[in-house]
């Protein structure tokens, strides 16, 4: 983004405080702007034909650094790139990167469906939402239009994820767009030697296209001769070498290419870049250590901005471990991380029911909240102010302390006499030396539950009701 | 001048055969509005008027261009965010040539300091080898300048039976009461650089062992071994210093990473330990980078530690467990210790090991209904130890202290593949797209 102040952009705004954004000023929905917290069709006066030059001005000055493109359609539509800065604590990254799983055209439609619906359907729960994988890349190993056609057909059939189309042969990739140009797929690649029938193709049906090669003076050639031709949805894929000097050099070429397009504002080169971390299938012959090494390489990538990945592994100790640094790197730091403190319901609790303790921090809260849950227990949560800090540092560094647990339930005005039969709190494991102190603290029975809130469930089974 | 409307059905004639000179004397300004039948031309109205509307677009914008006049800037393309205006233009006969410049980027001012642990006989010690951290000049294995030293690993030794995951468990049950065996198993089998002996059974809440028997306990790791070594304490706050200094004591000379002076202790005499028996400090905060300067800071001014014996440790969390806030932490650091700030320009220290705290890495199915299959958990665990290890790695951290060999065996590969110490052979990548992948 090419303006840094609010000052700058409020110049463009209407300047009437109508609030119709939902900011109470121009001035503060401009910081909005800046923030990247909001939108300029955010504010409905601009949209309007007097001040379009206006908008469209404050657009060109607020684009992202690196170009934003759409992949797919619908609401399985993912936007890729968009970042404006290198290290995620002085903005955020947006746009996590799109992880697309391959599938191979030679497949019979059984294993294809199959793998399809595997792709569509995983999910793991973190922090009150799903983490899901986003995409198919369908991949040519017949060589024959006909087979790879219907095999894209078959993966658009299956899943509304968006699709990526990967082939070096432009007939084929012709075959595959033509079965699923309605829904926007991604063409893998263009090369040196490809590129004027990969470029028709990308021409004659408005789509975004993957430029290949890992020569970055060849790389920016095709980049900006695409663009001269009017091709404005481009990623770049540098070549993502599985091992060796090669891997190293795969890493330093994201590296210089990114920083040409954010510190420099190298425009032909700030696009979103394409890492293919399956290419350690080709060095790694067993499975294991493949998909260790796919992960890896997944791993190098997601912090050192890669914007879309082609990967091959579906081991959920390989997934698992891609969706969560994902999501880590990609997580806005500017975000609060903390629960309001107090006590909650869960599910439907009664007299009878646990009365459980843990932090405000977010993700302990959640984590405990949907282990409890999602096993059905009925149960008090009550969420100690610990200034957002877990249970294990918050009793080491003195924020979590009998008082505190105290205070929670009297600010709360939660009663044990009136609430409960038992007058009992279940402590965290992890918290196990405030045990004393809180019976101290409270007058109440306190139990010291287990150090993972996954085993609260067992735990209740064999210490609840209490004897 | 006026702003002139042109319109759609002048605009056909206007172009047809590219007849530039038609446009001369229509001076285009930023106030030039394109009458399109009331719409103004934006690229999905284009779109959605068609093909030929779209070609008539493309021609305009193209002489516009020639007359050095920003369409794209008025038209909405090119900077506009998310638009995507893929007008139908022919497709270029060559491709037009271009150098990509990879510049010197970022302005890195300050080096971070070298810190060496373990000392050779040459240096009062008794070590066969020694460990230097730190010395970069840019960020972990960026092409600006030469990384002068690979990251390193430490692997955990306890001073008592733990519990464990079983992932990790199964490697140590034939030596997990000796320390000094289990300090030559990691350093024999699994290619430790160092070894770290957690001295836990001192805590008064565990085993209250003295801190003469901990003394006795570092002895025999490091007659056993001969690579550097780290101490650990147990963690509780009042007697660590005790047991620290005894330990420090008792391995004199021999530059061990004492672990660890913290806020939330009597940092001052693990230092004084530290300076007496010639040791390296680890300066320990938790996630909080102001608090690592203010320790750090004390430690060079209020207990006279030198800069060469100061490694920081910022805390490390999980992978799905504030591994954010570690990742970010760390790289903040980093990146303050490369630009100048001599209060933060030290190697980093990170307790990979916390890894196998996060309950993908050792639970045996997800608590969670709703979730897919986690599948089986020995193979979870060490890929969360390595992606917890990695991801740290790339935010600059310098040293790991670790638990599972085969974790250890892939963190050792990528980071030195990245860092220019491991080649391989040729392999051809451009014909991904056409391998098969055996099932
Ligand atoms: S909607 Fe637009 S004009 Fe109204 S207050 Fe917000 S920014 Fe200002």
């Amino acid at each position: 983004m090419r303006v840094k102040s609010p000052l700058e952009v409020y110049r463009f705004l209407p300047q009437i405080n109508c609030a119709e954004c939902g900011e109470t000023t121009c001035m503060a929905f401009a910081a909005r702007l800046i923030d990247r917290s909001k939108k300029l069709e955010d504010c409905p006066p601009l949209l309007k034909d007097e001040f379009k030059s206006k908008y469209l001005e404050l657009a060109r000055l607020l684009a992202p650094e690196i170009r934003e493109i759409v992949i797919g359609t619908g609401e399985h539509a993912k936007k890729v790139g968009g970042d404006d800065v290198l290290y995620r604590h002085q903005l955020t990254f947006f746009n996590p990167p799109l992880l697309a799983y391959d599938v191979e055209d030679t497949l019979d439609d059984k294993a294809l469906v199959e793998r399809v619906k595997k792709i569509h359907d995983f999910k793991k729960f973190y922090v009150g939402r799903f983490l899901k994988l986003n995409g198919v890349a369908v991949r040519a190993i017949s060589g024959d239009r006909t087979k790879f056609a219907a095999a894209v057909k078959k993966v658009a059939e299956t899943t509304p994820l968006p699709i990526i189309l990967c082939s070096l042969d432009p007939a084929i990739l012709r075959a595959g767009v033509e079965a699923v140009k309605d829904r926007k797929p991604l063409i893998y690649a263009a090369n040196e030697t490809n590129w004027k029938e990969v470029a028709a193709l990308a021409l004659e049906f408005n789509l975004p296209v993957v430029l290949f090669s890992e020569n970055l003076d060849t790389l920016k050639s095709l980049a900006v001769s695409f663009a001269e031709m009017g091709i404005k949805e481009i990623v770049l894929d540098p070549g993502t070498y599985p091992a060796g000097k090669k891997l190293r050099e795969s890493f330093q070429r994201f590296l210089n290419l990114r920083r040409a397009g954010i510190k420099e504002g190298q425009k032909d080169v700030a696009l979103p870049l394409m890492a293919v971390p399956m290419t350690a299938w080709f060095v790694e012959n067993d499975p294991v250590n493949a998909s260790y090494w796919e992960t890896v390489l997944a791993s190098v990538f997601i912090v050192r901005y890669a914007d879309i990945m082609i990967l091959h592994s579906l081991e959920p100790y390989a997934l698992l471990p891609e969706l969560h640094l994902r999501d880590t790197i990609y997580t806005d730091p500017r975000t609060p991380v903390k629960v309001n403190p107090g006590v909650f319901e869960v599910g439907a609790p009664t007299k009878d029911s646990p009365v459980i303790v843990t932090t405000n921090f977010a993700l302990t809260y959640y984590t405990v909240e949907s282990d409890l849950s999602s096993n059905k227990v009925n149960c008090y949560l009550a969420a100690v102010d610990t200034d957002g800090i877990g249970v294990e540092a918050a009793v080491a560094g003195g924020q979590l302390t009998a008082a505190k647990i105290k205070d929670t339930f009297s600010k709360a005005g939660f009663d044990f006499k009136e609430k409960t039969s038992h007058s009992t709190l279940i402590i965290p494991g992890l918290a196990a030396r405030l045990q004393g102190d809180a019976e101290d603290a409270t007058g109440l029975k306190v139990k010291v539950g287990p150090p993972d809130s996954g085993r609260i469930p067992g735990w209740l089974e064999k210490n609840w009701p209490p004897k | 001048m006026a702003a002139k409307k042109i319109k759609l059905s002048e605009l056909g004639e206007m172009f047809k055969g590219l007849d530039v000179e038609a446009l001369e004397g229509v001076k285009i300004e930023g106030d030039i509005e394109i009458d399109l039948g009331g719409a103004g031309l934006s690229p999905q109205v284009a779109q959605a008027l068609g093909h030929e509307t779209t070609q008539i677009a493309a021609h305009l914008i193209n002489i516009a261009r020639i007359l050095g006049y920003p369409a794209d800037k008025v038209l909405g393309i090119g900077g506009a965010p998310g638009i995507p205006a893929q007008a139908g233009r022919p497709v270029l006969r060559e491709l037009i040539p271009a150098k990509f410049q990879a510049n010197r980027f970022e302005d890195w001012k300050s080096q971070i300091q070298e810190v060496t642990i373990g000392a050779t006989s040459a240096d009062g010690g008794t070590r066969k080898s020694t460990v230097t951290l730190g010395g970069e000049r840019a960020l972990p294995f960026y092409p600006d300048a030469p990384m002068p030293h690979r990251p390193h690993i430490t692997m955990d030794v306890f001073d008592m039976p733990i519990g464990m995951a079983k992932a990790v468990k199964s490697h140590y049950e034939d030596i997990i009461n000796s320390p000094a065996e289990w300090a030559k198993k990691v350093v024999r089998d699994f290619g430790a650089d160092m070894v770290t002996i957690h001295l836990i059974s001192t805590d008064p809440n565990i085993k209250n062992t003295s801190a003469r028997d901990a003394a006795k306990t570092v002895e025999d790791v490091l007659q056993a071994v001969d690579v550097p070594i780290v101490i650990g304490g147990s963690g509780n706050p009042e007697k660590d210093p005790e047991v620290l200094e005894a330990a420090a004591k008792a391995a004199a000379g021999e530059r061990c990473l004492l672990a660890s002076a913290s806020l939330n202790l009597d940092y001052a005499r693990i230092a004084k330990a530290a300076n007496e028996f010639n040791h390296v400090v680890l300066s320990w905060t938790q996630l909080e980078i102001n608090a690592q300067k203010e320790l750090n800071r004390k430690l060079m001014k209020q207990c006279n530690v030198k800069r060469e014996n100061i490694v920081m440790d910022p805390t490390t969390a999980a992978l799905g467990y504030g591994l954010d806030y570690a990742y970010t932490n760390m790289e903040r650091i980093r990146l303050a210790g490369l630009t100048g700030d001599q209060e933060l320009s030290f190697p980093m220290s990170s307790g990979t090991t916390n890894a196998w705290g996060a309950r993908e890495a050792w639970m045996t199915s997800s608590p969670i209904k709703e979730d897919s299959d986690w599948g089986a958990r020995e193979y979870r665990g060490p890929i969360w130890e390595i992606v917890t290890g990695l991801t740290l790695a790339l935010a600059g951290n310098d040293l790991f202290m670790m638990m599972h060999p085969g974790a250890v065996a892939v963190l050792r590969e990528i980071t030195q593949t990245l860092f220019g110490s491991i080649e391989s052979e040729a392999i051809d990548i451009s014909g991904w797209t056409a391998r098969g992948i055996k099932p």
